[in-house]
């Protein structure tokens, strides 16, 4: 439903209140970080000492390789997440009962299980069993877990939602099931959730933040340290800012490109629209992990 | 077990702040997201562009980085202080509202174009037709996608355990200092968690069944 169905073309009147009601908005949105700049102008957060530290070379190279780690972290944990989905979405969709039940079970426990007390558990408990991990590995392996469990739940989507004329023509022609599933039907599934998929890769990059709890020296845990600088005054709110900002672009980015592909496959006619998407959404599979 | 019962006092106190954040900032956020959500769909264009611009910024921050703004740059800023308990309410309430907002503008995309059309018809203003006639049709249709807000708020909110908060999250230090085997800690806590969220997907059933739009 477009926007605009939701109310009448503005007449005089509502012209007028609309109007009234932009002006208040501005006043509002405008009052709301006027204050916060004041307090942080007032709390000295815009002192040349505190920003000082961003010119020096030194500290702009650090950014770019805590940056690079953040990417590596997220580039290995999405193309095994990919892989490990597409294994998953396989046993779950299995006609074998002994297969399908345990990997039903593995996806629900992973998704059900908080992300950081996963990589806890890699970090700071298989050592106690003898398992010791940097925590780059332990961050990758915990978003892989996770994300995979959730794609394959968004494969899965994307398979029930094809029409079932796909895979009875597909055995018609003679296909052995294995190729039924690779290379009639997840094909398809996966082209039609291509906006899911790269949603869910946004939520990976995002989630690498998670990786400074336990240590790991991403992005994150950079701006923290910048932040226990004491010579500069302790400039936990600018390294905060410059780091919202590149985490913000990277995310966007990805974003964008979600857009794009959704934008490509609703012009599709191949692809069965993104009514799959939508199903999916209501069953609530894609956006489910914020 | 042992280890379990022998700190169930840790283990309490970590799941009873867990609750209190999760069930505060799930009031806060489903409040914030509706009017978030009205925003973008209102008819004034800056207040869409408003809203539009407060989701797309706090969707594409990490939650980690808007708890550490909270609960390390908001002592720096000289307003009256505040406990971490509530500085991590208000990151999770800040961050999960966007997704409340996303989950319910979708929700009112499938409600029928001829409700909006009739409430239209018969005089209602937008706040009218958009309180009266479309979210009360929209909520029944996002419960299930909103439960699952819901329990990604659940487990979001072990983050705070990076940020001096003392709940679920926290509970592995804790115990560590007690000489507990972090392993067995955290299955612990794990496995609480998926208690949780099994109680919170019952409920998603329960109420998908009983308000199933006919």
């Amino acid at each position: 439903m477009a926007a605009s169905v939701l109310f009448d073309a503005p007449g005089p009147k509502a012209k007028v209140r609309n109007n009234v009601l932009a002006v208040v908005t501005i006043l509002v949105v405008a009052g709301i970080i006027a204050f916060l700049v004041i307090q942080l102008g007032k709390a000295g957060q815009f002192e040349a000492k505190k920003w000082s530290i961003f010119s020096y070379p030194l500290v702009q190279r650090s950014f770019a390789e805590a940056t690079l780690a953040t990417l590596k972290a997220f580039g290995l944990a999405a193309a095994l997440s990919l892989v490990l989905g597409f294994l998953l979405a396989l046993g779950r969709l299995s006609d074998h009962g002994w297969v399908r039940a345990p990997v039903t079970w593995i996806v629900e426990l992973f998704r059900a299980v908080p992300l950081l007390i996963l990589m806890m558990l890699f970090y700071y408990g298989l050592p106690t069993v003898g398992i010791k991990m940097t925590p780059f590995v332990a961050v990758v392996v915990g978003l892989t877990l996770y994300n995979g469990a959730v794609l394959s739940e968004v494969f899965r989507a994307g398979v029930n939602a094809l029409p079932r004329g796909q895979a009875e023509a597909a055995y018609a022609v003679g296909l052995r099931k294995g190729q039924v599933m690779t290379s009639i039907l997840l094909p398809q599934a996966i082209k039609s959730m291509l906006p899911a998929i790269i949603a869910q890769l946004v939520v990976i990059l995002k989630d690498t933040a998670l990786g400074f709890i336990i240590t790991y020296t991403e992005l994150l845990y950079y701006v923290k340290y910048l932040g226990t600088q004491v010579q500069f005054g302790s400039p936990i709110i600018p390294a905060a800012m410059v780091g919202a900002v590149i985490y913000i672009g990277m995310c966007l980015i990805l974003s964008g490109l979600a857009k794009y592909a959704e934008h490509k496959i609703n012009k599709s006619p191949k692809v069965a629209k993104s009514k799959a998407v939508m199903d999916v959404e209501d069953a609530g599979a894609a956006p489910m992990n914020l | 077990m042992d280890t379990l019962l022998d700190n169930l006092d840790v283990f309490t106190k970590g799941f009873g702040t867990t609750l209190v954040l999760f069930a505060w900032s799930a009031v806060f956020a489903l409040i914030l997201g509706t009017v978030v959500a009205a925003m973008r769909v209102a008819p004034v264009p800056i207040m869409r562009a408003v809203g539009t611009v407060y989701v797309n910024t706090v969707r594409n921050t990490p939650l980690t980085l808007v708890m550490m703004f909270f609960a390390l740059g908001y002592p720096q800023l000289g307003l009256p202080k505040l406990d971490y308990v509530p500085l991590a309410i208000i990151a999770l309430t800040l961050y999960t509202a966007t997704y409340v907002a996303e989950t319910l503008r979708s929700g009112i995309n499938t409600v029928p174009l001829g409700q909006a059309e009739a409430a239209r018809a018969i005089g209602l203003t937008f706040g009218q037709s958009l309180g009266q006639i479309i979210l009360p049709q929209a909520i029944r249709a996002v419960v299930p996608p909103m439960f699952n807000v819901l329990i990604a708020l659940l487990k979001n909110t072990t983050i705070a355990a990076g940020f001096s908060v003392m709940e679920a999250g926290a509970i592995r230090a804790f115990l560590s200092e007690r000489g507990e085997p972090a392993l067995v800690v955290l299955l612990w806590v794990a496995a609480v968690f998926v208690v949780l969220v099994m109680v919170l997907s019952l409920l998603q059933r329960y109420f998908e069944k009983k308000w199933r739009v006919a």
